[in-house]
């Protein structure tokens, strides 16, 4: 009894002591960078050697089945076909080649054969297609010691077990903590922060003042998701008195893109704490939150908040818009369409997550917001490409509909998302036509030839 | 994790690593987890919207999504796919004639294409069906009368029983020289 008394001071001193030295480490390398936008490349140094232990481990895993002969079960992230990249054309003159016997002119005509083409092409993309597989959030190519998905459990060895226990114990008991550490930080100070921002007289000072506020706390919450986000094409970063419109797949993106630029945000009410943040916010920069059943008064509230924004001279902000399957209701549906119809200037966004490091699909059908919140928190790193997409404004020849399509279609060439499944109601036709006509129009080349052709033969 | 399906597969490549694999495909694409697909899950795979045929495959154009009445199953799913599997050599050697055919042969394979023409399952493809199929494929590209033309050469070129219409016997005559086994199989990177 008598060795344990100095024994326990001894071990709550120890905890106090590393206690303090943990939240000094906290301020100066996290917090106080935040608070000025600067950055110590930490987090890129941190993705990096998480890279080579992946491979590293992947190997191991590979090595190990091999020797033990099983078969390896392997996602694979570039699909399962062998895709020949031919064009259209050559693939059904080499099939009509294989087919006749007769020798093969350049004459337009039409075989039974050609449907092998378009058939096969079908049935290729039911087996495996880009979207669905980014959708499906188990395919990931090294097994990233996030074991959430590894069916090659009886293939480890001891060494790689020891390994995935370890990064289960740090992600759980340092990271964990850490991170919810920040994120607590971060949300109080942005509480506190607008509220009292939001008792200052309006003016240039109490603008000042929102922004560099807004901007530090989203800067700390990227930090407590450890999010290593790559900027590309800073120079088109959204200007005041625009409109900033984003592909959405997470409820991550706002913070990635608020922590680079200062918006005011169109969204719905919500319970909460999110509801208390919502508040506070608003104090201090005029964003629109929106009850669904008050969809009517909010409306004119955002018609009334975009013709500011087109009125230049007032206006310090840009709105941001998400458009996103996130949330999907009729109410949102108005206010998309009304940022198009507004004739402001747009600046699309395009984001795309890496999902090597830690997925941040949100599939709201299997988890709630706080199960959701965890696993992001959870894993190694959110890594992910922010592309800044050159402005766009609506021409006079096109309705809201042509524009929003164009708008999507440009961010969806960028984000390297072959469609629209991202839409949310806003009609996929027009986009889903224009790549079917493309392949129309080569394939009656071939039948038919172009007009020139014909007059001639 | 059924025997039947790995016959299905069975061959030049590992069948339960790719079985697997459409399992999960499968999975992916049964976006209410219902346990079938629906002809309206596959319409949204963006990819096949914007093939040409598209509509004609998700909708039950091809051998096997029909049968089971609009709704797939999984291994009704891998035995449509298996239409596609590439056509072993020893496979045509050593087959025992009182199984049936594999889903991969020539005719079977055959046999699905002819069913994305012919609509009605009447057995033969009418000038109308031709028509209809050749719409799909060109679009607005192409006149109604330059179309018909076509589809009238087509029919009699084909038609030897002089009915005005392809029956599936003259469909694999006039594609009896052509490489089938070849252009209608999807390779599988191992």
């Amino acid at each position: 009894m008598f060795l344990l008394l100095p024994f326990d001071s001894l071990i709550v001193n120890l905890l106090g002591i590393s206690l303090t030295v943990l939240f000094t480490l906290l301020l100066v390398f996290i917090i106080v960078p935040a608070i000025f936008g600067v950055s110590f490349g930490i987090r890129k140094l941190y993705m990096k050697t998480l890279l080579k232990i992946f491979a590293w481990a992947t190997l191991r895993m590979e090595r190990g089945a091999k020797e033990k002969n099983h078969q390896l079960y392997k996602p694979y992230t570039n699909g399962i076909i062998a895709k020949d990249p031919t064009s259209l054309e050559e693939e059904i003159k080499e099939i009509r080649r294989s087919g006749s016997s007769k020798a093969l002119d350049n004459t337009p005509e039409f075989e039974l054969s050609d449907i092998f083409y378009f058939c096969r092409k079908g049935m290729e993309t039911i087996m495996d297609d880009e979207v669905t597989k980014r959708f499906s959030a188990e395919e990931l190519e090294s097994w990233n010691l996030l074991s959430r998905t590894n069916y090659n459990f009886q293939y480890i060895s001891l060494r790689l077990t020891v390994l995935w226990g370890l990064g289960v114990l740090i992600r759980y008991c340092f990271l964990l903590p850490l991170r919810i550490a920040l994120a607590f930080t971060g949300i109080s100070l942005l509480v506190v922060g607008t509220t009292v921002v939001g008792y200052l007289p309006n003016g240039r000072f109490k603008e000042f003042l929102s922004k560099h506020v807004h901007l530090m706390c989203y800067r700390i919450c990227v930090r407590a998701l450890t999010a290593i986000i790559t900027y590309h094409d800073r120079e088109n970063r959204p200007r005041n008195g625009g409109i900033c419109v984003a592909n959405h797949t997470s409820p991550i993106d706002v913070i990635i893109l608020a922590s680079d630029g200062y918006y005011a945000m169109v969204g719905q009410v919500h319970g909460g704490l999110m509801g208390v943040i919502q508040r506070a916010m608003v104090k201090a920069c005029p964003h629109v939150w929106f009850e669904r059943s008050e969809v009517k008064d909010r409306h004119l509230v955002f018609l009334l908040l975009i013709s500011e924004v087109k009125d230049q001279k007032k206006s310090h902000f840009t709105l941001f818009c998400v458009l996103g399957t996130c949330i999907n209701n009729t109410s949102v549906m108005m206010f998309k369409k009304g940022s198009f119809e507004i004739g402001a200037t747009v600046y699309p966004v395009a984001i795309k997550y890496d999902p090597q490091f830690g997925d941040a699909f949100w599939n709201s059908s299997k988890y709630g917001m706080v199960t959701y919140l965890l696993r992001m928190m959870t894993s190694w790193a959110i890594v992910c490409s922010v592309w800044y997409l050159p402005p766009m404004t609506r021409e006079t020849d096109e309705d809201a509909v042509q524009f929003a399509n164009r708008v999507k279609s440009a961010i969806a060439r960028q984000g390297g998302l072959v469609d629209l499944l991202w839409d949310g109601g806003l009609k996929r036709e027009k986009v889903k036509d224009t790549f079917k006509e493309e392949q129309q129009k080569l394939y009656s080349k071939m039948i038919v030839g172009n007009h020139e052709d014909r007059s001639r033969s | 994790h059924g025997s039947p399906h790995s016959t299905l597969l069975e061959g030049s490549f590992d069948a339960s690593s790719l079985l697997l694999r459409l399992y999960h495909r499968f999975r992916a694409l049964d976006r209410n987890k219902k346990g079938y697909l629906s002809r309206v899950d596959l319409q949204q795979i963006g990819a096949l919207a914007v093939n040409p045929l598209g509509e004609r495959l998700a909708g039950g154009g091809g051998a096997g999504w029909e049968e089971l009445l609009g709704e797939v199953d999984f291994p009704g799913f891998v035995r449509v796919l298996a239409h596609f599997r590439p056509v072993d050599d020893d496979d045509s050697g050593m087959r025992d004639p009182k199984q049936p055919e594999p889903l991969n042969s020539r005719m079977n394979k055959l046999r699905f294409v002819f069913q994305l023409y012919d609509l009605d399952r009447d057995g033969k493809i009418s000038r109308h069906e031709m028509l209809q199929v050749l719409r799909l494929m060109v679009g607005v590209q192409v006149t109604e009368e330059q179309l018909e033309s076509i589809t009238d050469r087509t029919v009699q070129e084909a038609d030897e029983d002089g009915d005005g219409a392809v029956s599936f016997l003259e469909f694999t005559k006039s594609l009896e020289k052509m490489d089938i086994e070849q252009k209608m199989s999807i390779r599988i990177l191992k």
